[in-house]
């Protein structure tokens, strides 16, 4: 089994694992943000260029580093591979770069967006990114969208992470929606209206980092934060039926799928189990959802939280160790 | 000049046809490598000519095809990248036109080295009239047994394709050709797997360049050994380069390498000096990505040696004061040139062509237009300079493919060069702009 | 200088019937061999060349959903490559399609003053069509031809070396020819096979 070394720590890891995921096996801080890459989607990740690293010695026979950061998602480890993440400042700064260019076009709508508390972006901008931005021009705007009576777009939001797409590909019998145009013009869409109905498309809301999906029977109903997301499973003919429900009192305000602690669901579920249960009488609910990523949905919540604040900002880590 | 390798014979009419092509010694190498030669010493003489890739990258063409996999039973692919779609080059576009049976004879003779039965040859889209050139020639060779079943008798068969592209610089990218050729997005793959094992559909693949593969047979007919003696150094054999710009004689030459640069823009028999007289102010020398270079340090680095057509000397001094041959698109600029309106014509090109996959591309190259088209058109500041050094740094080396880097380079050399000229248009925006006849050529 | 706000126009299926051909559908059949078997969508390029020139000069929805029937895709995969190419057109254009290259190469050697020059003799801006439905003028990027520049294309024709002169003689003589096929000029259907 090859060993690894990621920001010091030393990991044996299968044959063929990613360094994300080898990361991802040693856990806390030093696992690299990710907002495209998706270990349930096939050929995912690659493309958001946040999670790029420096591996400071290729392997045991071949000790050279390698010349560019590599994207973490995407490069396999080999036995005796040296990786920095944190430790690295050259990653720092990539990184913060990386930040500027996904804001760039971002239209900053948090006060306003559903996805608010539970954002990848803002997770990500908060952790690893600047307190200014350097640009002085227009972002760039297009109109919000329904693809379905269930689904929201806001393509202004959207980070052209591509896992809706994959979702589609991937789960669903047929793709209605794709990306269309090149460049900083492309967008997701459906080209001719089309509404996105099939039985799992509600997934693509759950793996979507930022708010361009949304759920229409949940939007602007309440903050996530002011909701309790509670484990609850149903008998479905469909998908596995283990969901996490989002209650305000005794109602239900949506339905997600249970999300672990890299944001990524466990299970993906239907778009009857989301859309259409939304009555307490219709699921069985297993208890309190404990959520293990930062976020400020356990803030201030009913569930005994670890006290220690989460996110310490990263540049004063990098300082601790220098 | 002497010693022409592949343009050798371009002046004798009718050498486009296959009759004509033929009694002028053509399909001879395809004759040599099928009938004399095994496929391990065609790959022998391949790697002893030193041959590197031409369409930019340079990469040693031999060691390129060794890293194909062998060893699976799937089929294999050769795709010859005929997308040439980067700004000042034109040399495949040249070739290909005028002596197409020259590439056809390259593709059948690499296609027996690699044990490929199939080959495609991707040619952008624009370039539709020289579709039928090529099918015509496909066609002509296939009627006198050089395609096909069983060719000249042997156990080798091959068919060749053309697929047009439809539009797409990025698709000059070998991986997202592949995704084109498949009748995708023009989308770069993420790397690794690579062609060589997981190229066109799955199955390994070697894509080369026009001119890489033009070089073959003429490599077989000669000898590798023969032709590694032409040339200087690594930076063997000739290269094509298309000259363009400022000066007096546009056009495609072949030239040997270790050329001094000075003999190239100035000798009658290349570019023939800059038109009209004028001084000569910078140079992009490989094709639009490459860094640009000041006049002084075009002509001789900056040990002071004088600067010549290879792949090490024009990047001698790396990219504080060297550039690189690229495609060998070779871009002059007179005294008059405006340095920040090419800049920028060149940053929109980047972003009107980049494919939108990966965010510091995409958000990047849109964001340094804005920025030079700001410093252009007098409403920049001096903090923008230095913004537009930080994005391009932020693309540079961050991106799925290398068009990242060939976006940031232009941009990052251009300040490096002609900082002067960029801060002059911030300072005195009035006065630029009113003396500024760079790119308005007057009829 | 580009606008911010991106509203690609939405398309709409008008459910017209468009179909090919016997010649050109034997066409067709003859570029997908040419692919190994399962791997038809390869031939999505040059069948989308062959649909815009055969069936009305650009890509509707109706052509691309009957190009995605033929090659046995979604029509959602036509949409996305047709969209990412520079060479389809989505809407209709005018008989004839001129296409100016804006380059570094070309705009050195004259490039903007031959796009400058036909926007004041057709009065219209890049991206437009004149009135009379004959001439759309387009920006592109390089052409591969920046020895021969200013160079453009009409209708996939290259014209290099231009000047405002020859601009002229040249829309002049098109005019004369805008009802029928212009002399000479070739199509992607007698390019293959």
């Amino acid at each position: 089994m090859p060993k690894v070394t990621i920001d010091n720590i030393t990991i044996d890891v299968e044959e063929g694992t990613t360094i994300l995921n080898a990361a991802r096996k040693i856990g806390g801080r030093i696992v690299p943000p990710a907002m495209c890459y998706y270990s349930k989607l096939k050929g995912s990740g690659g493309k958001c260029r946040t999670c790029l690293v420096k591996v400071a010695q290729s392997s045991a026979k071949d000790p050279r580093p390698m010349p560019k950061l590599v994207a973490s998602c995407s490069t396999p480890v080999q036995d005796g591979m040296v990786v920095q993440n944190l430790t690295s400042p050259e990653v720092a700064e990539a990184r913060k770069g990386i930040v500027e260019f996904l804001l760039l076009n971002h239209p900053l709508d948090c006060p306003v967006c559903d996805q608010a508390g539970e954002c990848d972006l803002q997770d990500l901008s908060f952790g690893y990114g600047m307190e200014e931005t350097a640009t002085e021009d227009d972002r760039r705007e297009f109109p919000v969208i329904d693809i379905g009576d269930k689904i929201k777009l806001h393509m202004n939001r959207c980070i052209l992470c591509y896992r809706c797409v994959y979702v589609a590909d991937q789960l669903t019998d047929k793709r209605l929606h794709g990306i269309l145009y090149r460049g900083d013009v492309s967008e997701i869409s459906t080209f001719i209206g089309n509404a996105v109905t099939n039985d799992f498309s509600g997934n693509m809301i759950d793996v979507c980092p930022v708010g361009a999906l949304t759920d229409k029977t949940a939007r602007f109903k309440s903050r996530v934060w002011f909701l309790k997301p509670m484990d609850a499973h149903r008998a479905c003919g469909k998908c596995p039926g283990k969901v996490a429900i989002w209650m305000f009192g005794n109602e239900i305000y949506r339905v997600t799928g249970r999300k672990d602690q890299f944001g990524e669901v466990e299970e993906f579920i239907c778009n009857e189990c989301r859309f259409e249960k939304k009555e307490p009488g219709d699921w069985v609910i297993e208890g309190p959802r404990h959520i293990k990523r930062q976020s400020v949905i356990s803030a201030n919540h009913y569930e005994e939280m670890k006290k220690q604040s989460i996110i310490d900002p990263i540049a004063g880590e990098m300082n601790k160790q220098e | 000049m002497d010693g022409k390798i592949l343009l050798a014979n371009i002046d004798i009419p009718g050498i486009r046809g296959f009759d004509v092509y033929r009694t002028h010694g053509g399909y001879a190498a395809v004759e040599k490598a099928l009938r004399h030669l095994s496929v391990q010493e065609v790959i022998a003489e391949v790697n002893r000519s030193g041959l590197r890739g031409r369409g930019g990258a340079g990469f040693p063409t031999g060691l390129k095809w060794s890293f194909l996999d062998r060893k699976t039973d799937k089929p294999r692919y050769l795709v010859c990248n005929a997308d040439e779609s980067e700004p000042g080059t034109f040399k495949d576009r040249y070739l290909m036109h005028h002596l197409p049976h020259l590439l056809i004879e390259g593709l059948i003779i690499s296609s027996y080295a690699l044990g490929v039965n199939t080959c495609y040859i991707y040619i952008r889209g624009e370039f539709k009239y020289m579709v039928g050139i090529l099918e015509n020639a496909i066609r002509e060779a296939r009627q006198h047994g050089f395609l096909g079943e069983r060719i000249l008798g042997t156990d080798f068969s091959l068919e060749i394709y053309v697929h047009p592209g439809a539009g797409a610089y990025i698709c000059g990218e070998e991986t997202a050709l592949l995704e084109s050729l498949e009748g995708k997005r023009g989308n770069p793959r993420i790397k690794p797997p690579f062609p060589a094992f997981k190229g066109l559909y799955g199955c390994p693949t070697v894509v080369n360049n026009v001119e890489t593969l033009a070089t073959v047979g003429p490599i077989i007919s000669m000898g590798g050994e023969a032709y590694s003696k032409i040339g200087r150094g690594k930076s063997t054999g000739t290269k094509l380069i298309s000259a363009c710009g400022n000066i007096n004689k546009p056009g495609v030459y072949e030239i040997e390498m270790g050329l001094p640069v000075e003999d190239f823009i100035y000798s009658p028999g290349y570019c023939g000096g800059i038109s009209g007289n004028k001084y000569l102010k910078a140079v992009i020398p490989g094709g639009s990505s490459v860094p640009i270079l000041p006049a002084d340090l075009i002509l001789n680095t900056a040990r002071g040696e004088k600067r010549l057509m290879t792949y090490e000397s024009l990047a001698d001094g790396d990219f504080e004061t060297g550039t690189m041959l690229g495609s060998g698109g070779f871009i002059v600029y007179d005294e008059d040139a405006c340095i920040v309106r090419n800049t920028w014509n060149l940053t929109r090109f980047y972003h009107h062509e980049s494919c939108g996959q990966c965010s510091p591309c995409r958000e990047g190259t849109g964001w340094m237009e804005k920025i030079l088209y700001r410093i252009e058109h007098g409403q920049g500041k001096m903090s923008d300079i230095d913004l537009l050094v930080r994005v391009a740094k932020n693309i540079e080396g961050h991106t799925i493919c290398p068009l990242g880097d060939a976006a940031a380079w232009p941009v990052a050399s251009a300040i490096r060069h002609f900082r002067k000229e960029f801060e002059d248009h911030v300072l005195h925006p009035a006065e630029v702009l009113s003396k500024e006849r760079s790119l308005l050529k007057v009829f | 200088m580009q606008n911010n706000v991106i509203s690609h126009p939405q398309f709409t299926r008008e459910g017209k019937k468009v179909a090919f051909t016997p010649e050109v559908l034997e066409k067709v059949h003859c570029l997908m061999e040419r692919y190994p078997e399962g791997r038809q969508k390869s031939a999505l390029l040059p069948v989308l060349h062959i649909a815009q020139e055969e069936l009305g000069g650009y890509l509707s929805v109706d052509i691309m959903d009957y190009v995605a029937s033929l090659l046995d895709i979604q029509p959602i995969e036509v949409y996305e490559v047709a969209t990412f190419y520079s060479m389809f057109y989505l809407g209709k254009m005018g008989t004839y399609v001129i296409e100016v290259c804006r380059t570094g190469p070309c705009a050195i050697s004259g490039g903007e003053q031959i796009l400058a020059h036909l926007q004041d003799v057709l009065e219209i801006k890049p991206g437009e069509t004149t009135p009379d439905g004959i001439f759309t003028l387009k920006e592109v990027e390089c052409l591969g031809s920046c020895g021969t520049g200013p160079v453009m294309q009409v209708n996939t024709e290259y014209y290099e070396k231009l000047t405002p002169g020859k601009v002229d003689k040249l829309l002049e003589d098109l005019k004369e020819y805008a009802d029928r096929n212009k002399p000479g000029e070739s199509t992607w259907m007698e390019k293959f096979c």
